[in-house]
């Protein structure tokens, strides 16, 4: 099982589009210090500053290549290697998102790392320095990667489709978003469901029990339900 | 050993492979013919757990597929030479089968050198690939795990003649060390030069399965006369079964005394007539698999 994750860990970034996107995400966090540093007023360049907009790159990104760890398989048709040498397909799924989590955490671990050189350049270059970060936030911030990763690479298992996949992630959950708000009837369950709101208060440092319950259940609809059907999808589906 | 028991794949009401039997022994090569679409792939898709049988088995070594625990290491598998990730390297798509398999990702530039493939190509995305590079890497990778069985789907296509040969050098030696190989083509004389075993294969059907010699002494008798017209006549009169071949002879199912005889005790002309041999058995490949 650990074979099998580091496998899909190497699988992530050793083509050519994966490669790209992992560039991509480190030059857009670097990019964000860069900004804050250029723009921002003095006492907004602390270390939480840094973090917390610091994150945005890999969240919106690093889901795009939990996308294409499922999607792949079936567009470039490597599933027949893999699942020949793997014949046990869950092994295979179960070690993707092991990945997903992995890189999750390298992702938030590197964004600290950025974040605290920017925060000593701001510092020197006469901005606030302040080192306070609330643990809760790194924790968050965690969180924040990890679910938006696992909600792509269940968005990816359940379609199998690279363009399909990566649409329906980053529009479904708006369209419902205006949907559950136009229509009346839908407005408590949208409050529920909506990821987009549901994840806003992981930003904030005093995030409370009844934020956490809107949260995992739109995780539940949102992350797990794709993740389950997806995984039985690339469990059942012959592969040719 | 590749033993293949009653195999069966219904999609709907349509049977892409009906009740296929057959077995590979260790130290031979065995040629699974048939025209595309015949149900190879299928079959091949079964052997290696990939389709789900609607009924019947196949086992390697007595194990089904799915069972074998790293099967990378006791079977090559080749079903598809071009469904590789195009944007990764030669080396690294064999570096990755090595980590599955627990072989040393070292091993992967000695697998690439194995089957011609130089440093060059190594460091090529598999995008750039021709077809004939992607074989080779397909067979690398089937290799690679040192396996004492290997499965290949068409493995000689995009091939040059060169290739071609250096490949049937390469399964041949494979069977002599006590391999097991199962390769498919819809090329009869691809196969006959390395395989001892045929087994034929059309609309899903085994049509015909033996030793490569057997089939090919049972493929009937060429014979081809001054006047064709009259040799039909002949053929037919003495009721022997015969069918056209493609140079204006025929192809008769009957020892070569016979037809010589019926000929002498006509006057008609002969100026062929002897064992048909793989032309013969191409003939009825064609006619087994119509």
């Amino acid at each position: 099982m650990i074979r099998l994750t580091v496998v899909e860990l190497r699988k992530l970034s050793d083509t050519r589009a994966g490669l790209w996107l992992l560039i991509l995400i480190g030059l857009g966090t670097a990019g964000t210090a860069a900004i804050q540093l250029g723009w921002s007023p003095d006492e907004e360049l602390r270390f939480a500053d840094f973090f917390a907009f610091g994150l945005l790159p890999p969240t919106v990104l690093l889901p795009v290549l939990g996308i294409l760890s499922m999607t792949g398989e079936w567009s470039q048709r490597t599933a027949l290697t893999t699942f020949a040498l793997t014949p046990a397909r869950l092994r295979v799924i179960a070690a993707k998102v092991a990945a997903g989590v992995l890189v999750s955490a390298a992702a938030t671990a590197a964004t600290l790392l950025l974040s605290a050189a920017a925060n000593l350049i701001g510092a020197a270059t006469g901005g606030d320095g302040g080192w306070h970060l609330a643990g809760t936030l790194i924790w968050q911030g965690l969180l924040t990667e990890l679910l938006f990763v696992l909600m792509g690479m269940g968005f990816g298992a359940l379609l199998l489709s690279s363009p399909l996949a990566i649409v329906a992630y980053f529009s479904l959950p708006t369209l419902w978003g205006i949907l559950a708000e136009t229509i009346r009837p839908l407005r408590a369950a949208g409050r529920w469901l909506n990821v987009g709101v549901t994840s806003e208060p992981l930003s904030s440092p005093h995030m409370t029990a009844g934020q956490y319950g809107h949260l995992a259940v739109s995780a539940l609809a949102w992350i797990a339900l794709p993740l389950l059907l997806g995984g039985w999808r690339m469990f059942r589906k012959e592969v040719s | 050993m590749i033993t293949v028991e009653n195999l069966t794949k219904r999609y709907g009401s349509h049977a892409a492979v009906d009740d296929v039997s057959f077995t590979c022994p260790p130290g031979t090569v065995t040629g699974f013919l048939g025209p595309n679409g015949a149900g190879k792939s299928t079959t091949m898709r079964m052997i290696c757990g990939l389709t789900t049988p609607t009924t019947g088995t196949a086992t390697i070594g007595g194990v089904p597929y799915r069972r074998l625990g790293n099967p990378g290491r006791l079977i090559g598998v080749l079903l598809d030479a071009s469904a590789q990730h195009g944007g990764r390297t030669g080396r690294e798509v064999l570096a990755l089968a090595a980590l599955v398999m627990g072989v040393r990702t070292s091993a992967a530039g000695p697998a690439l050198e194995r089957v011609g493939l130089d440093a060059s190509a190594a460091r090529k995305r598999v995008r750039r690939y021709s077809l004939g590079m992607r074989q080779r890497l397909g067979l690398a990778h089937a290799l690679i795990g040192d396996p004492t069985v290997l499965v290949l789907d068409e493995p000689a296509n995009g091939l040059d003649p060169e290739g071609i040969f250096w490949m049937r050098g390469l399964l041949r030696d494979f069977a002599d060390g006590g391999g097991t190989v199962l390769l498919s083509s819809h090329l009869l004389r691809e196969v006959e030069a390395v395989a001892d075993h045929l087994v034929v294969i059309g609309a899903g059907r085994v049509v015909a399965s033996g030793t490569r010699d057997e089939l090919l002494s049972t493929a009937g008798t060429l014979v081809r006369a001054l006047d064709p017209a009259a040799l039909r006549d002949l053929l037919d009169r003495a009721g022997l079964s015969f069918s056209p071949a493609t140079d204006g002879g025929f192809v008769v199912t009957a020892p070569a005394e016979t037809i010589g005889r019926a000929a002498a005790a006509a006057g008609v002309v002969l100026l062929e007539l002897r064992p048909a041999g793989a032309g013969g058995l191409e003939q009825k490949f064609l006619e087994l698999t119509r």
